[in-house]
């Protein structure tokens, strides 16, 4: 990479993790260029006019210097202009790394910066959520190894989109993956597993899905994980109401010999968990609907109180599959 | 016609605040009138008139004739526009420090008519801590002529110090007679409805005029109290939850239609925004907490339409168990005695109790910030057992 003296790098996107990264692996390629080289890292919220002049200006003590400008978009008029004329006839002795958080907030100026010919632009965008298995074999190729197609894919399911994460499960697995002797094997599907297996994204209607099943223990392991995970204690209580709603609607208006679609209206739910809810609808009776609602409400209050969210939703699970009949 | 016709069934509260204008007029003319005092606190139940109480006080001592409720003073006093009487209540959740501290001000001005400068505070149980301590200076030690008028629910609901400093003024629950009479007076309603609606609003007289003069209002309860006895499946408890908890968010939607769009352009003239351009700073910051006000106040309008719901439910079940416990005691919901009759065939007295156990809890369940179709649905099932 050419050097980044005498330049500005701009880096964009709104992914902070991404901005950071490309941030510290600019600041490393700087240090690599000019170890002695001195870095001022600044808000841009709290730069004052003249300060940039300043920051940018020979330095006394070091042939070279590194300004950091993070999140330009909170840069004020004055110090945008210092920043913009500048960047026009950027010093050759001093590399000038600017962030901006994403957004339209400080697009005048961004603008007026990728005008000019000093600028180099790294733009991170956050990757869809279909493209998230791909990011993660780049990010694993990146580190120098690879990774099968499945394994990518089980490790998404595994750790979720928070990219974060993932690239720290990616250089765990990297090195994971590295022999005594530095040689590397792909990422196996069998080795995600064996380092991420059991563990998944876990929503309330799953562990809600989980009791009214009657699955005890399976409830409890993913509620574990979705607290683990930090999912808020009321999105679980909600998701068992609304999941013992459509049970308890699917019971009285199967029993209309209505059509699916119909069904599927008066029920609330889309049509797809119908089959779901026949199946469930067997171990429960009206009574138990009632307790294991009674059980939800108490819950629902529960955490929104004093008393220990994990105790309460824990006893709401063991109530409602306890309500079964079975 | 005097500005006490509004006070239904307060007669001993009346004869107190005469008592006092009259002792506020010897005063007036130089004499010691004991029996006047600078700060007084009207406590009672909801609906019992607290806030027309303090108006009514408030009118009689600006009136040249001691409150004859049609001269120039008494009508503005009453409508709020008489400009030595300031009123002070609010649709929010409490009356801040700095709202106060603007009251204390003004309550030091000499009156402008050469009365009385009269300050009512229509919801003092919403002072803040510091705002009712901004109070008690000018609450104990007001200008000659300065008079304090506070209202609230109970004299616990407000601080220590302020009742201490305070007249109390102690309205009752108003006797259905009373109210019933009010209605065919004022109103013109005929005397069965008008005695049926205040037997139904037990003693909160703006819902007996709402029930005795709006169709809609009395549908709506009619659709209530037809609740305990349609609660025969399980389908039927969360329908009926589906529609309390519809119909709340609807009454909300219905104020914020009314009132939201005008706060916003209120707020956007203020600062003079334009529909395109630069919004000026301070603009977004104050956007945002309309914005959060807002939508407390659609919260707190869906909570209090499901609050008199319960409420409904509640003197319902009181009239079973009265069936139930006392034959021949006077019900509540007369005009539906036929279900409180089946229901309370149907159960004995302690089951009878639960039920209102499982009222009173669910309305602290909200009160605590709970799901509410969550909440109802638990309580209808209950009702069901």
């Amino acid at each position: 990479m050419a050097s980044l003296f005498s330049t500005v790098l701009l880096i964009t996107g709104g992914v902070e993790f991404l901005t950071d990264r490309a941030m510290r692996r600019a600041l490393a390629q700087i240090r690599d260029e000019d170890p002695e080289v001195a870095v001022s890292d600044v808000e841009a919220a709290s730069v004052g006019a003249g300060e940039l002049t300043a920051l940018t200006s020979p330095s006394l003590f070091s042939s070279h210097s590194a300004v950091v400008v993070r999140g330009i978009e909170g840069l004020d008029p004055t110090a945008a202009d210092e920043l913009l004329s500048y960047a026009a006839a950027p010093a050759a002795d001093v590399a000038l790394v600017l962030t901006h958080g994403g957004g339209q907030k400080g697009k005048g100026v961004l603008d007026k910066l990728r005008k000019l010919a000093a600028v180099q632009e790294v733009t991170s965008t956050a990757p869809k959520p279909w493209e998230v298995s791909r990011w993660v074999a780049t990010e694993v190729r990146q580190l120098g190894a690879s990774i099968s197609e499945e394994g990518a894919g089980y490790l998404v399911s595994a750790v979720g989109h928070d990219l974060r994460s993932l690239a720290a499960a990616a250089d765990q697995l990297v090195d994971a993956a590295t022999g005594a002797d530095g040689s590397r094997a792909p990422i196996s599907l069998d080795l995600v597993r064996q380092y991420f297996g059991g563990r998944a994204e876990v929503k309330g209607f799953d562990i809600a899905d989980a009791a009214i099943d009657g699955h005890t223990a399976l409830a409890l392991e993913q509620l574990r994980w979705a607290l683990n995970n930090n999912v808020a204690p009321v999105l679980i209580t909600s998701a068992f109401a609304s999941g013992l709603r459509s049970l308890a609607r699917y019971g009285v208006a199967s029993s209309k010999g209505l059509r699916e679609a119909e069904l599927a209206r008066e029920v609330g739910a889309p049509p797809f968990r119908l089959k779901r809810l026949r199946a469930q609808l067997r171990g429960w009776d009206s009574t138990g609907i009632s307790v294991a609602i009674g059980a939800v409400a108490r819950a629902d209050l529960d955490v929104k109180g004093a008393a220990d969210p994990e105790y309460a939703l824990e006893r709401m699970v063991l109530t409602v599959t306890g309500a079964r009949t079975e | 016609m005097t500005v006490w016709d509004d006070l239904v069934g307060q007669d001993s509260v009346v004869e107190i605040l005469r008592t006092a204008v009259a002792s506020a007029q010897e005063r007036l003319a130089g004499g010691k009138g004991a029996a006047m005092t600078h700060a007084w606190l009207f406590t009672g139940p909801p609906g019992s008139g607290r806030s027309n109480a303090a108006r009514a006080f408030a009118a009689a001592l600006q009136c040249l004739d001691g409150g004859c409720g049609e001269c120039q003073t008494c009508r503005t006093t009453l409508a709020g526009a008489h400009p030595d009487v300031s009123l002070v209540s609010t649709d929010g959740l409490s009356i801040d420090v700095a709202e106060v501290r603007e009251q204390v001000r003004l309550a030091a001005l000499r009156p402008g008519s050469g009365r009385w400068q009269v300050v009512v505070v229509e919801d003092a149980d919403r002072l803040t801590e510091k705002a009712a301590d901004a109070l008690l200076k000018s609450l104990e030690e007001p200008p000659p002529r300065t008079v304090w008028m506070l209202c609230a629910p109970t004299a616990e609901d407000v601080i220590v110090t302020i009742r201490s400093r305070s007249r109390q003024v102690v309205l009752r629950t108003p006797p259905v007679a009373a109210v019933a009479q009010m209605l065919t007076a004022r109103e013109q309603v005929a005397p069965d409805l008008a005695l049926q609606a205040a037997r139904a609003a037990q003693g909160h007289v703006g819902r007996a005029r709402a029930l005795a003069t709006k169709e809609a209002v009395r549908e709506r309860r009619r659709a209530v109290l037809a609740i305990p006895g349609s609660l025969t499946s399980v389908g039927a408890c969360l329908d009926a939850a589906a529609t309390i908890t519809q119909t709340a968010s609807a009454q909300a939607d219905e104020v914020a239609e009314r009132l939201e769009d005008s706060e916003r352009d209120a707020l956007k003239m203020e600062f003079g925004v334009e529909d395109r351009g630069r919004r000026p700073a301070g603009y977004a910051g104050r956007l945002a907490t309309l914005e959060k006000d807002q939508k407390r106040r659609r919260t707190r309008i869906a909570r209090d339409s499901i609050d008199g719901v319960l409420i409904d439910l509640l003197s319902y079940y009181r009239d079973v168990l009265a069936t139930q416990t006392a034959p021949g005691a006077e019900l509540v919901n007369a005009d539906v005695a036929d279900g409180v009759r089946r229901l309370a065939d149907a159960g004995s007295p302690e089951q009878t109790l639960v039920r209102i156990e499982a009222i009173l809890g669910c309305r602290e369940a909200l009160e605590a910030n709970a799901a509410p179709q969550l909440a109802l649905e638990h309580l209808l099932l209950t009702l069901r057992h």
